[in-house]
């Protein structure tokens, strides 16, 4: 199974596959949109989707070490650059569609919000964080930096995940669970980069 | 009071906006040209009868700026925690809700409390009301209630002297409003106001809009609507009313008070400490337009708060 999945993971297909899967979310968003099936307020609704697959696609790219090392599927490794960039390409789009279609460039109240309202300078904090990890996501870039400073910039990520989901949860009106859970998830990712659970019968544990 | 009402036989006969007009204002964004094109036999539903046949006796001055919101984003658009968070929720979970057998109780400072059933509700003079609905959220409405002065509901219980202020309760059952489970609010929803507020002649009991009974995830059977206050202050599916001394505690007061203050009045000035109040999207709309004090309702409510500081009491 492992073998298969392994074989199946490094074939030249495998990542055109994830890449054209990667972009359902948006094509279904845009479709549901187009068809006027997006509800009654197809703005806010984009806005929250392309915000809700940027935490989704940051929190799969975390996931994939942790789940390389309990699998032992090594060529998960070979993804988290892309999905990774997926969250940044989601966060643009929310950032565009909140921008662009929420506030209509109206860039006086757009700098004012940044500045005047917490959840969003946090969200804008994890923008600018994203950005500079998709800007230095490049072989060359790795090369430039240095592996050891490389590695130091792109823990940032973790600080983006969370910056991520205090603005999901400073958004929502009340104590709402999805938010939470979210969280906790980036939590349990960031605490088991800190102290990695070696299972019995993980590759790691054996390695 | 000192301003003018039009009760039901003062609405002039081309206020009145039958209920097909709604559906032929719905035909003609949907079908537009093709309406168009029919010329004079362009709204063959106007025809339909709708549940209740009232007098219209309030509706926007100017109908292209505020056109009534298509009923399908009225139903399935809806801010009702008891049915979950999501926007969409409440027209799937709120089909469970029983509105039958229903009553409500009114009590406290009352000479004449009294326990009365829906039915005996959908008795008082019923008028449709074409309202602005602003959501604390940022977004709005325009929604044709049918409904009654909620005035005229209180009066028959003889509010004492001691009363000051109104408490309204909704339904609490969490194994149909499984919302209830979660500990999103304390339940059950609880909303107030002032007695004069709710004896001012704008504010409503609904018991139904676009002609037609009120739907279950809008609050049915009957609910309040208070026009010139944020959406969260219209409290659905009541059913208890108690008139108190003391100012009542209300749920998202309690829940963030910073946030949802008692009053909660339609404010551009003062901003939700989240998000800006001076604009808003009209459901339907792609641009944000400004939102007006007391949303659009000053002329008529301003009074009721003259001499208040309203940034403290937002």
């Amino acid at each position: 199974m492992r073998a298969t999945l392994n074989t199946l993971l490094l074939s030249r297909w495998a990542k055109p596959v994830v890449f054209a899967l990667a972009l359902v979310p948006l094509v279904w968003t845009v479709w549901l949109a187009w068809t006027g099936e997006l509800g009654a307020e197809p703005i806010l609704e984009s806005v929250k989707q392309s915000g809700l697959w940027a935490l989704r696609f940051l929190l799969i790219a975390l996931a994939l070490t942790p789940l390389r090392l309990f699998t032992g599927v090594a060529a998960l490794a070979r993804f988290r650059r892309m999905l990774g960039l997926f969250a940044f390409f989601y966060a643009s789009v929310h950032l565009l569609t909140y921008v662009g279609l929420d506030q209509f460039f109206d860039w006086p109240a757009i700098g004012k919000e940044i500045l005047k309202r917490p959840y969003i300078t946090i969200g804008m904090g994890a923008f600018v964080i994203l950005t500079a990890l998709a800007a230095t996501s490049t072989d060359g870039m790795v090369k430039r930096l240095g592996g050891k400073r490389w590695r130091a910039l792109h823990r940032g990520v973790f600080l983006a995940g969370l910056a991520g989901c205090l603005h999901f949860l400073m958004l929502v009106k009340g104590w709402q669970s999805a938010p939470l859970v979210y969280g906790a998830l980036c939590i349990g990712l960031l605490a088991f980069r800190r102290w990695p659970v070696r299972l019995p019968n993980s590759r790691a544990a054996r390695a | 009071m000192l301003f003018k009402f039009p009760t039901a036989s003062q609405a002039r006969e081309d206020e009145v906006t039958p209920h097909g007009l709604y559906l032929s204002r719905r035909a003609l964004i949907g079908g537009g040209a093709a309406a168009l094109a029919l010329g004079g036999t362009a709204f063959p539903q106007a025809a339909r009868a709708a549940t209740f046949q009232v007098p219209t006796t309030r509706q926007p001055a100017d109908a292209a700026l505020d056109a009534v919101t298509p009923i399908k984003s009225a139903t399935t658009y809806n801010n009702f925690y008891e049915f979950g968070t999501g926007k969409a929720d409440p027209a799937d979970g709120a089909k469970a809700l029983r509105t039958r057998p229903w009553t409500i109780t009114i009590d406290g400072e009352v000479a004449k409390p009294l326990t009365i059933g829906i039915d005996d509700l959908l008795k008082f003079s019923l008028e449709e009301r074409i309202y602005r609905l602003r959501c604390v959220e940022g977004w709005s409405m325009v929604i044709p209630w049918i409904g009654f002065p909620l005035a005229e509901l209180l009066k028959r219980v003889e509010p004492t002297g001691n009363a000051k202020f109104v408490a309204f309760q909704t339904l609490m059952d969490p194994e149909r409003m499984y919302g209830q489970k979660s500990w999103v609010l304390e339940w059950p929803y609880t909303e107030g106001l002032r007695l004069d507020e709710a004896m001012h002649p704008l504010a409503l009991m609904a018991v139904g809009m676009y002609g037609e009974i009120l739907p279950n995830q809008n609050g049915a059977p009957i609910r309040l609507v208070v026009p010139w206050k944020y959406g969260f202050k219209s409290i659905k599916s009541v059913v208890k009313i108690t008139l108190t001394k003391t100012q009542p505690p209300t749920a998202w007061n309690r829940s963030q008070p910073r946030e949802y203050g008692f009053y909660s009045n339609v404010n551009p000035e003062v901003d939700h400490p989240r998000w800006s109040q001076a604009t808003e999207r009209r459901v339907g709309d792609f641009s944000r337009r400004k939102t007006l004090p007391f949303n659009g309702y000053g002329d008529e409510v301003a009074s009721l708060y003259s001499g208040m500081d309203l940034r403290a009491n937002y």
